[in-house]
């Protein structure tokens, strides 16, 4: 009896401080379960947008809205079970009070349920398919979107003379993005397109890039995902591509930042859209890139750290907005039609859609002092993402 | 002969009465679900885990086939029970049934590809199938979602009474319930004579045919099962998550099941369910301080354990199943 | 056309190199080896750090990938392998599963999870035309090597003293022994040799098969695919798998790029119930 009663008082105490400890915490924590791939063949997107998550509160503080943000990091390997349960571990147990990462599509949409379910905002700083954003009320994206992307695309290359293009996307959800939205607009257009996929496993691209070559195109257009860019670019230069007059265009993911310096030269003058390059042209970017690799053994943020660093600010923006106020509803409501001045220029979080609107860069690839940029040469201002819009219409 | 007969009967009835250490074991199970109330998510993928191996024993343990491949089933599971619930068919027991029948009929079409051929041969057919598979789901986005997932699955309340929450609970205790009526019926049939017939052909072959067990049809039959169990476990998989994704079919769901079955201990029904405990509680504690890391030691654990550590394992396991029956529940905390 | 199918040719010479040690091995020990591409990527490794660290030249590199992976193989055969002949299939696969998954997480943790990329010297940068057909230089470098290689294994294998104690071992290791072939030693020779040539095909493959921590399983099917296709008792049957399988798997994408990745596992599976002793296997009761 005696043990019994020593257990009771042992769990009643317990219950109590964790009560007390709980409701201290709600006063003026935050918490904030952001979930990234930090290992396997999406890992980089991992790496960037954590480091970039770390480098705005280091830079800003913790606290918004009388409540400190507390960032509890995991890792879903690029798994969508795993996601799925991590995003419903972290509602149940950590009690957070917004969700936010998700390296890739599928990602993201295995969350969506668990936050509609829980009313909890998901802020996607990666994930680029157009549709993921009415997966859930709750879905807000400071990334950006393929088609966003790339419809700029096909206005640029009918205005260059570019009449017949040859399109090689990844075979998933984000390259058929790219591949359609570019074709449709490109074809209504007046110009011709033929199309392959490439599966999403296999990196050897000789016999889709022979397709590519006996087709004579005037440019290929080209969604990689970013990691296996460099090998797309040495074997389109392999096959004599670029000797022979066809330009690479495509939406930026095939130059991506990161990994650019070890592409090598063969990526120069490859002709891209997209919303940021770390070579934008404004005292917040050079703020931003000079902070970021002073933080990270000098590694150039890509973006996916802006969209990272962002997303951060949209939540802590946000918070501001709610007075500290953690509801769901009452956070996704702040963050619609919020408007902020970015690295990569002005953002807007559309109110209609939740999706980010923003400009739209044409940048061709460049070597400047020993190291390849892309450069930005033209700007397509505040481009909402069109799959959406023409939903609408 | 008859002499032989009742000899055989006496010794199959005595290995269906149930052990107390089972008992015991089941009640652990069902216990945890109020003792870890911030576990339920994990214990779920725990128990489809459990599931999932219990069928590759099935035809591992009690009939020798090597397999390589065994998340075809699951990933036909999973999609069968994804896509009826998907089209408005939300029942879940329904979907359990529907993804189990597609999944053994699976089994049924592919089993002469395992029947015939040596270890190797059985390896590379199972992988291929797989892949296949993966391949088709992959590029058939229009049923499957391709890489993107199966979206918008809504399951119906279990018997129209236990809507499916966030925090797990009836997802654990539905997915406990189906893994132990599935488990009873395994126990049944593996301690029936056509359990022995299995057993007879994993141990040889020829000895068995030349006793009047047509190998081929067994093992068929055998195969059948198991494919219908992997794909009760895809179905579970599907509903408690309500999402179905191209991972369902990878490679690392077989290694991973195989590797489950190894550290229970294949051929005894319960080593499925103690691996699937070990491996989870593993990854969860090693993923939680090297998150990047823990295919690391989850691959070096497994060289040390077929090296050295599979006699003490299951010589311990072993030892308390025969001596000290009462403590054997244990591994499921 | 043609030129689909010297890519097709070139794809196999280096599918052929990565895979003729694994065929080697599995015949003489019957051994399951699914970690033979962990040794691929060692020597895939090997190149890239030397090409970037050091600025030691491509063709330089080669044999030291060779050399590196041979050397771990041997190693690995003494200390891991060898308790591992006797016992069952099963346990071999969980084994080099073990094996494989250590490999992957230990290049993530060292060289890091993204692809990995090298500069070829200039001369086989680029391709040229001949008579009509573009042919890559890297990739008719690749295939005069592998030619080269494909060449001197075979008549190593049917010409000389080590050849001939080797298939009488890969025949009948029990009676090789009882002649006072020294199965054991000739096994560890053969091991380094196998693990050597993975090593090299993984540096050859850098450029055609990309690099990255994932390799070894990424690799694995293609591997297994050559060697129970081809059989495990000749150089010669792995090496006409090996260039099918390249072949069918670059055409295939060619022609058909919608299904193009099915092709090499429908190919497989049918193969295997057809002819489930492998396709150029000799008659063995």
């Amino acid at each position: 009896m005696a043990i019994r009663r020593q257990v009771l008082k042992g769990a009643l105490g317990l219950s109590l401080a964790a009560a007390l400890g709980s409701a201290a915490f709600a006063q003026d924590a935050a918490k904030v379960g952001l979930i990234l791939p930090m290992t396997g063949p999406f890992a980089s997107t991992g790496k960037q947008i954590d480091a970039a998550v770390k480098l705005f509160l280091a830079q800003n503080g913790a606290v918004f809205g009388g409540k400190k943000i507390e960032i509890i990091l995991k890792d879903d390997t690029g798994n969508a079970d795993t996601t799925r349960r991590l995003a419903q571990e972290l509602v149940v147990n950590d009690k957070v009070a917004v969700l936010a990462g998700f390296g890739l599509t599928p990602l993201a949409l295995a969350a969506a349920q668990v936050a509609t379910q829980a009313k909890v905002p998901e802020v996607v700083m990666a994930a680029a398919t157009a549709t993921i954003t009415e997966a859930s009320p709750y879905i807000v994206r400071t990334s950006f979107t393929l088609p966003q992307a790339s419809e700029p695309m096909a206005d640029w290359a009918l205005k260059n003379n570019i009449k017949k293009v040859f399109t090689v996307v990844t075979d998933y959800g984000p390259g058929i993005d790219a591949e359609t939205s570019f074709a449709n607009k490109f074809k209504a257009g007046g110009g011709t397109v033929e199309s392959v996929r490439v599966p999403l496993r296999n990196p050897d691209f000789a016999p889709f890039l022979q397709r590519a070559s006996e087709a004579k195109p005037d440019a290929l257009f080209v969604f990689v995902p970013s990691g296996i860019g460099a090998q797309f670019m040495k074997q389109f230069v392999e096959r004599g591509l670029d000797k022979a007059g066809v330009k690479l265009i495509g939406p930026g993911d095939v130059v991506d930042d990161d990994i650019l310096e070890s592409i090598g030269d063969v990526a120069i003058g490859a002709i891209t859209t997209h919303h940021y390059s770390v070579a934008h042209d404004s005292a917040a970017n050079k703020a931003f890139v000079t902070a970021f690799k002073a933080a990270n053994g000098g590694m150039r943020p890509n973006f996916m750290a802006v969209a990272g660093y962002d997303g951060m600010r949209v939540i802590a923006e946000a918070l501001k907005k709610t007075n500290g106020n953690t509801d769901g509803d009452a956070l996704v409501a702040a963050m619609k039609g919020l408007s902020l001045e970015s690295p990569r220029g002005p953002i807007l979080i559309d109110p209609d859609t939740r999706d980010i609107v923003q400009n739209i860069y044409v940048r061709k690839t460049e070597k400047k002092d020993g190291e390849l940029f892309n450069v930005e040469f033209a700007i397509i201002p505040m481009v909402k993402d069109p799959v959406k819009a023409a939903k609408k219409q | 002969m008859s002499h032989l007969q009742d000899r055989v009967r006496a010794s199959l009835q005595a290995s269906r009465r149930w052990h107390i250490a089972e008992i015991v074991f089941w009640l652990i199970a069902l216990g945890s679900f109020w003792a870890f109330p911030r576990h339920l998510l994990l214990m779920n993928e725990i128990a489809i885990l459990a599931l999932f191996a219990l069928s590759l024993d099935l035809i591992l343990g009690f009939a020798g086939i090597v397999s390589l491949g065994h998340a075809a089933f699951l990933g036909l599971g999973a999609y069968a029970a994804g896509l009826l619930a998907k089209n408005g068919m939300g029942d879940p027991v329904l979907g359990l049934v529907f993804a189990m029948v597609v999944s053994g009929f699976a089994g049924l079409l592919s089993s002469p590809l395992i029947v015939k051929g040596n270890d190797l041969t059985r390896l590379m057919v199972t992988l291929g199938v797989v892949l296949i598979l993966h391949e088709i789901a992959n590029s058939w986005a229009s049923l499957t979602g391709g890489a993107d997932g199966l979206q918008g699955i809504t399951i119906n309340p279990v018997l129209g009474l236990f809507a499916f929450d966030l925090f797990g609970k009836t997802a654990y205790l539905y997915s406990l319930s189906v893994l132990f009526v599935l488990f009873l019926v395994a126990r049944r049939m593996m301690n029936s004579p056509f359990g022995l017939s299995l057993r007879a052909i994993r141990d040889n072959q020829l000895r068995a045919a030349a006793s009047g067990v047509p190998p081929s049809q067994r093992l068929a039959l055998a195969y059948t099962i198991a494919a219908a169990y992997a794909g009760a476990a895809g179905a579970l998989l599907a509903q408690t998550s309500q999402f179905v994704s191209l991972d369902v079919l990878d490679f690392h769901r077989s290694a991973d099941v195989m590797l489950v079955l190894i550290i229970g201990g294949p051929g005894y029904l319960y080593g499925g369910m103690i691996g699937a405990v070990v491996f989870k509680f593993l990854q969860d504690t090693i993923a939680a301080f090297t998150p990047q890391y823990w295919m690391f030691w989850i691959g070096l654990f497994l060289v040390l354990f077929v090296l050295r550590g599979r006699s003490l394992i299951h010589g311990g396991v072993k030892l308390f199943m025969t001596r000290l029956p009462w403590l054997s529940g244990r591994g499921r905390s | 056309m043609l030129t689909i199918l010297f890519d097709g040719i070139a794809y196999g010479m280096v599918l052929f190199v990565l895979a003729c040690g694994l065929s080697v091995t599995m015949g003489l020990m019957n051994f399951v080896n699914l970690a033979h591409g962990a040794f691929a990527m060692l020597g895939g490794y090997i190149t890239v750090l030397l090409m970037q660290k050091l600025g030691v030249p491509f063709l330089l590199t080669l044999p030291l990938a060779f050399i590196g992976a041979a050397l771990i193989g041997v190693i690995l055969e003494r200390i891991l392998y060898r308790p591992m002949y006797g016992k069952s299939h099963l346990d071999q696969v969980m084994f080099t599963i073990g094996i494989v998954f250590m490999a992957v997480a230990g290049a993530d943790y060292l060289m890091g999870s993204s692809q990995q990329i090298i500069k070829l010297p200039s001369w086989l940068q680029g391709r040229f035309d001949i008579g009509g057909v573009g042919v890559g230089r890297y990739r008719l470098f690749v295939l005069v090597v592998c030619g080269v290689l494909a060449f001197s294994l075979q008549w190593g294998f049917t010409k000389t003293r080590f050849g001939s104690r080797l298939r009488a071992s890969v025949d009948d290791a029990r009676v090789a022994r009882g002649l006072g072939i020294p199965v054991n030693r000739l096994f560890a020779l053969t091991f380094a040799l196998g693990s050597g040539l993975a090593g090299l095909g993984g540096a050859l493959g850098i450029e055609l098969m990309g690099l990255d921590p994932s390799f070894p399983l990424k690799f694995m099917i293609y591997f297994l695919v050559v060697v129970t296709v081809g059989g495990t008792s000749t150089i010669t049957g792995p090496f006409f798998a090996a260039m099918l399988l390249g072949v069918a798997d670059v055409a295939g994408k060619y022609f058909v790029p919608e299904i193009g990745a099915f092709i090499i596992y429908v190919l497989m599976v049918v193969l295997l119930i057809v002819r489930p002793d492998g396709l150029f296997a000799k008659g063995r009761a």
